[in-house]
């Protein structure tokens, strides 16, 4: 195999894995705080219903 | 339902994209003047062909939410653009390191390139206008017209290197470019997983804008209780 150029070959792929990898990241995060959210609004509405 | 189709794509893609790789490192033989960099083909033009969709998409969707005021097409024109961006970057960024090594430089004010930039900036100041307004219908409004003005460059920035002349090479498929038969079946194969991979992840954004719309209706609800 031709080895000219690796190093730059490996920035390319690992770019494109680490630009994806952190969308995943803020998806992953956002999903937690969505459900999060959800959850304390339902409850709230219980217990103001409750009252 | 949509949980289980996730699993499937996801794992069509993880199957396709082994074979791909390996096909990609251990299969193919090296381009004679370009060396290993080559490689990044195959996953700089199906990134930005995933992004392309997913501005088609967000025009769609936009276009519908305008006609029909169905919050389901704001939904997804949002998932899409998002998902999109991200490709967008992807296609920019191995774009550039490819450049330094072929071109010599990181960067060049061409057409294409210059027309690339301007739909990253554009589609990036979309998600940051829905962000500055907070009544649901405006929002939603504003946004599908921006995303209608926005996707006016897609065009420029697809057949920019036709138009004119351009650092940036010829398409390799149809006029002007060149693949070999094995490397132009690895790269469509790699269109269809970085294809479903961009799927997968709209799927998840438009769930998550679902559960955001029902946030907004739980807060109302609550302010009429209170």
């Amino acid at each position: 195999m031709d080895t000219r150029n690796f190093t730059f070959m490996f920035y390319g792929f690992l770019a494109a894995w680490l630009i994806l990898v952190l969308y995943v990241v803020t998806l992953v995060s956002r999903e937690r705080r969505i459900k999060q959210e959800m959850k304390s609004l339902r409850s709230m509405i219980e217990d103001r219903g409750h009252a | 339902m949509r949980e289980k189709l996730i699993y499937v794509l996801a794992t069509a893609a993880s199957l396709l994209l082994a074979r791909n790789l390996a096909m990609i490192f251990l299969h193919l033989p090296d381009e004679a003047s370009q060396g290993m960099i080559y490689r990044i083909i195959f996953f700089h033009v199906p990134a930005w062909w995933t992004a392309m969709l997913g501005a088609i998409v967000a025009l769609v969707a936009s276009v519908l939410f305008l006609v029909k005021k169905d919050f389901r097409h704001d939904s997804l024109a949002v998932a899409a653009t998002e998902v999109g961006l991200a490709f967008l970057t992807i296609g920019l960024v191995t774009g550039t390191i490819w450049a330094r090594i072929i071109w010599g430089i990181w960067w060049t004010w061409d057409a294409r390139l210059t027309s690339a930039l301007i739909c990253w900036i554009l589609y990036g100041g979309y998600l940051i206008l829905r962000r500055t307004v907070d009544e649901p219908t405006q929002r939603a409004t504003l946004a599908a017209v921006y995303s209608i003005f926005a996707f006016v460059d897609v065009p420029i920035v697809w057949f920019s290197i036709r138009w004119w002349r351009t650092q940036h090479p010829q398409p390799v498929f149809g006029q002007g470019g060149f693949l070999e038969a094995d490397m132009k079946s690895t790269l469509l194969w790699n269109f269809l997983a970085v294809g479903l991979i961009g799927v997968i992840l709209l799927l998840i954004r438009l769930q998550q804008e679902e559960n955001l719309r029902e946030i907004d209706a739980l807060r109302r609800e609550t302010h009429a209780i209170s």
